[in-house]
């Protein structure tokens, strides 16, 4: 065994050894994977794994370093780019991956992005025409 | 300021190249002579293409104590960078066809699962894929 194995298996010992928490936090994740254009919030994400949302949002945070509203954010914004990519139109892309105003979807898509959702699509667009 | 390369240093650029591509399954983006046989020599993921390159420095041999952190590492099996992954598992079966070797099989780690290999260019390798 590597002294990087040893390692990785004394930070699992301190980190990762409440299996309870990470089969909650696993549940969540890919609760959140499977229905990120649904209307998630914590009330909801909380009720399915039968915890208070207040201990949801931390052991989430534990585990996966953002809260849900984040990690759920960064998925749809991965869903969008892909729709966008496929010619489906910006408004199409905003509703079907879960954003509920046009607005703050091409607002949030360009602070993560750097590009408003129209730019990225004609890009992209145009960039397999040239290929 | 944007973060659009990671480097990786390498003993030897066409042999990594050749492994990077044809077993990693990466594509070659930059690839630029600066001198001495040393190349500018950047890949970047088939599946996401616009995504930050990786850079295939030719460093341990230029620069002596770049070869010592990089065989400290390879002997202690830690792994120079990751690489994430859909399914480790059947990555890791892939890979072993291909003849590559791994000094760790598929571990879980709480909310991830992770596997280490060899770049046969200096470096382990980490896989990871979020659970």
């Amino acid at each position: 065994m590597t002294h990087y194995e040893k390692e990785l298996h004394r930070i699992r010992r301190v980190v990762y050894s409440n299996e309870g928490q990470i089969n909650t936090v696993i549940g969540i994740r890919n609760y959140i994977e499977n229905n990120y254009e649904a209307d998630l919030n914590l009330d909801l994400l909380s009720h399915i794994q039968c915890v208070s949302k207040y201990h949801l949002l931390r052991l989430f945070k534990k585990y996966y370093g953002q809260t849900p509203r984040q990690y759920l954010i960064d998925k749809r914004i991965e869903k969008s780019k892909e729709s966008l990519k496929n010619g489906i139109s910006v408004t199409e892309t905003c509703f079907a991956v879960g954003f509920e105003s046009l607005g703050s979807f091409s607002s949030l898509f360009k602070t993560k992005t750097g590009k408003s959702p129209y730019q990225f699509q004609k890009e992209q667009l145009s960039r397999s025409k040239i290929d | 300021m944007k973060v659009t390369l990671i480097s990786i240093p390498v003993r030897n650029q066409e042999k990594a190249l050749q492994f990077y591509t044809k077993k990693l399954g990466f594509i070659k983006k930059k690839d630029l002579p600066l001198g001495g046989g040393n190349r500018w020599l950047t890949l970047v993921s088939a599946e996401w293409q616009d995504g930050p390159e990786l850079l295939l420095e030719p460093a341990p041999n230029h620069f002596e104590p770049c070869k010592v952190f990089q065989d400290a590492l390879m002997e202690a099996g830690y792994p120079y960078t990751q690489f994430d992954v859909n399914d480790v598992v059947a990555e890791y079966e892939r890979l072993i066809k291909l003849d590559v070797q791994f000094s760790m099989k598929p571990t879980e780690m709480g909310t991830v699962k992770v596997a280490v290999f060899n770049d046969t260019c200096g470096n382990n390798i980490q896989l990871v894929e979020e659970l």
